[in-house]
C-alpha cells in the first residue's frame, strides 16, 4: 500500500516533465528559422533605401548606380559569359592558393607540433617571416613572376599559410597530455595515437585556422587581381573603372561579398560536420 | 560471507577450475626492492620494499604529497624509478598493468563504445577482429551497467558514468594489475558508494591484483585486503584487513581500524610541526 501512495506523485511528475520537454524543441526550430531570416532584414532594408535614394536623384548614378542598374549590369555580364568566366578564374586561383599554402601550413604545423627538432629548425624563421605583411611583397612578386598566375598563387598561398600553420601548431600543442598518457598506457602505438588522439584533438584549432585563412585568401586575391591581372573579378572591376562603368565595379564588389559568405558557410559546415562531439555544436 | 573470506587467501593460487574452462588471466604479483624516486632535489620515495601477492587488493593511504601517487605511477610504468627495482614475476614483454585515473580521461570526440575500445590499444585489423572487439567492448560496457549509453557522446554523461566508462575501458584490456589513482575522488557520496561496490564486484570477478590510492581511509577499509600507509616516502604501516566481504559500512570493526589509522596519520602531524603538506 505505501508503494501506491508513493507511486502516485511519481506518475504525475513525468507527465508534466514530458510536457515541458515536448514544447522546447519546436520553439528553437521556429526561432532558428526566423533567426535565419532575421539576418537578411538589414540588407533588404539597405537595398530599398538605396533604390529610393537613387530614384529620387539623391545619389548621382556616377557615384553609385541604383540597385536596378547594378542588377541589369550583372544580368548583361552573365549573358555575355564574362561574369562566369571571371568568377571561375578567381575561384580557381583562390582554391589553388588555399590548397598549396594551406597544405604546406598544415604539413609544417603537424611536423613542428610533433617534432621538437623540426620546430627548433624552422620556427624562428617562420616567426620572422610571419611579421612581414605578405602584401608588402607585391613589388617583389611582380618582379619575380610578372603578372602571370604564379604571382597570384604565390601571394594567396603565402597569405593562407600562416593562419593554418599557427593554428595547427597550437592545436597539436594543446592536445590534452593526460589523454596521450592514457592512450600510451593502453599500449597505443604512434600511428594510432596520431590518428585517434592527436589529430581529432587538434582539429577544432585547425578549423579556426581554416576560417581565418579563407578570409585572408579573398583579401589577398582581390588586391592581387586589382593590381596586376588579365582576368578575374578584380581585373573586371579595374577594367570597368577605366571606362567609368560604376555599375560593373559594384557588381564585382558584391560578387566578392557573396564568395566570402560562401567560404564562411563552407567553413561552418565543416565545423559542424567534424565537431559533432563538441558541446558547442550539439543542438 | 565466510565463504568469500576463505577465498581471499587462496587468490594467489592458480584457479584450477577455471584452467580447463576459460583461460582467464590471473593477477600479477608485485615485488618492490629499494624503490626510490626523486623530483629534482626532493626525494619523494626512499627505499621502498614490499611484496604484493597476485590477486590482492591493496590500498595505499597517506597524506597529500606523501608519494602515494608517485608509487602508483612507478608501478603502472608511467614513470621510471631512480633507484631499486620492480618485479612482476616471469612475464613475456611489458607487464599488463592498467590505470584508472582520477579523471575519466575519455576522448570527447569518440562515442562511449569507441572510448571503451581504446582499452585494446591499437585498433584491431580485419573485419572479424573488429566485430569481436566491438562485441567485447559492448560486454564490458554492460558489465558496468551502461550498455544503453554506447552511442552517446561522453560530454552528456555524469561524473560517475564517465568513470564507469573508464572502468569498462580498463576491463576490456584484461588487466592483470589494475591501479586506481583516486578514481572516486571527484564523485558525490552516493555515487562513490555505488562505484565502490562496482569495483569490488569486478575485482572479485576478474581476479586482477588491485592497487588503490586514496585519501579516504574508510574507502580503503571497505575495499582492501591490506592497507599500506606511506609517510615521508617510506612505508609506515602495513596492515592486513581480515574482515569478511562485503563489508558493512559503519560496522564496529571498521570503525576501530579507521580510528587507529586516522590517529596514526594525525598524531604524526602534531608531532612534527615542521612537516608541511
Amino acid at each position: 500500500m505505501p508503494e501506491a501512495i508513493e507511486a502516485e506523485p511519481m506518475r504525475q511528475a513525468p507527465s508534466t516533465f514530458v510536457e515541458a520537454t515536448d514544447a522546447p524543441p519546436s520553439v528553437p526550430r521556429r526561432l532558428s528559422g526566423s533567426v535565419h531570416l532575421l539576418g537578411w532584414i538589414l540588407p533588404a532594408v539597405l537595398l530599398i533605401v538605396w533604390q529610393a535614394f537613387s530614384a529620387f536623384g539623391l545619389i548621382s548614378s556616377a557615384v553609385l548606380p541604383s540597385p536596378g542598374a547594378v542588377a541589369s549590369a550583372a544580368w548583361r555580364l552573365t549573358r555575355s559569359g564574362e561574369l562566369l568566366t571571371n568568377v571561375e578564374v578567381s575561384f580557381l586561383r583562390a582554391m589553388a592558393g588555399l590548397i598549396v599554402g594551406g597544405g604546406i601550413g598544415l604539413a609544417l604545423g603537424l611536423a613542428n607540433g610533433l617534432s621538437d627538432l623540426s620546430e627548433k629548425l624552422t620556427d624562428t624563421t617562420l616567426q620572422m617571416a610571419r611579421n612581414i605583411p605578405h602584401l608588402a611583397l607585391i613589388p617583389l612578386v611582380i618582379l619575380w613572376f610578372g603578372i602571370e598566375e604564379g604571382a597570384k598563387l604565390f601571394l594567396v598561398a603565402l597569405g593562407v599559410f600562416f593562419p593554418i600553420y599557427l593554428n595547427t601548431l597550437h592545436g597539436i600543442r594543446n592536445v590534452d597530455p593526460q589523454l596521450i598518457e592514457m592512450a600510451k598506457s593502453y599500449g597505443m602505438t604512434t600511428g594510432n595515437l596520431f590518428r585517434r588522439i592527436i589529430l581529432p584533438g587538434a582539429l577544432p584549432s585547425i578549423l579556426v585556422g581554416l576560417r581565418y585563412a579563407l578570409g585572408i585568401m579573398w583579401l589577398t586575391l582581390i588586391v592581387a587581381e586589382t593590381i596586376a591581372a588579365q582576368s578575374g573579378i578584380g581585373y573586371m572591376a579595374m577594367q570597368a573603372r577605366e571606362f567609368m562603368q560604376v555599375d560593373v565595379v559594384v557588381v564585382s564588389i558584391l560578387i566578392y561579398a557573396l564568395l566570402g559568405k560562401l567560404a564562411d558557410s563552407t567553413a561552418r559546415f565543416l565545423e559542424k560536420l567534424c565537431l559533432q562531439w563538441h558541446p558547442a555544436f550539439q543542438k | 560471507m565466510s565463504e568469500t573470506n576463505a577465498d581471499a587467501p587462496a587468490k594467489a593460487l592458480p584457479d584450477f577450475d577455471g584452467l580447463f574452462r576459460t583461460p582467464r588471466p590471473v593477477g600479477l604479483p608485485v615485488h618492490a626492492q629499494g624503490l626510490g624516486k626523486s623530483f629534482g632535489a626532493k626525494r619523494v620515495l626512499r627505499r621502498l620494499d614490499f611484496t604484493i601477492p597476485a590477486g590482492q587488493f591493496v590500498a595505499i593511504v597517506g597524506r597529500s604529497g606523501c608519494g602515494k601517487s608517485t608509487l602508483l605511477r612507478l608501478v603502472a610504468g608511467l614513470d621510471r624509478p631512480d633507484a631499486g627495482r620492480l618485479d612482476f614475476g616471469p612475464l613475456p614483454g611489458k607487464p599488463p598493468v592498467r590505470v584508472m585515473f582520477q579523471e575519466p580521461r575519455l576522448l570527447p570526440w569518440a562515442r562511449v563504445l569507441e572510448n571503451v575500445e581504446i582499452g585494446l590499444g591499437d585498433a584491431p585489423k580485419g573485419r572479424a577482429q573488429k566485430d569481436e572487439a566491438r562485441r567485447n567492448a559492448q560486454a564490458a560496457l554492460a558489465s558496468v551497467g551502461l550498455a544503453d549509453r554506447a552511442q552517446d557522446w561522453p560530454s552528456i554523461l555524469s561524473g560517475g558514468q564517465k568513470q564507469r566508462v573508464a572502468l569498462a575501458r580498463a576491463l576490456l584490456s584484461k588487466p592483470r594489475l589494475l591501479a586506481f589513482d583516486e578514481p572516486l575522488g571527484a564523485l558525490d557520496a552516493l555515487t562513490r558508494i555505488e562505484m565502490q561496490h562496482l569495483l569490488e564486484e569486478v575485482w572479485q570477478q576478474e581476479k586482477f591484483t588491485a592497487l588503490l590510492v586514496t585519501h579516504d581511509v574508510a574507502e580503503a577499509l571497505t575495499l582492501a585486503d591490506r592497507i599500506l600507509m606511506i609517510e615521508d616516502g617510506m612505508i609506515a604501516l602495513d596492515l592486513p584487513i581480515d574482515l569478511p566481504r562485503p563489508r558493512r559500512r559503519g560496522s564496529v570493526d571498521l570503525a576501530v581500524l579507521e580510528e587507529r589509522i586516522l590517529n596514526r596519520l594525525i598524531r604524526d602531524e602534531t608531532r612534527l610541526p615542521e612537516y608541511t603538506i
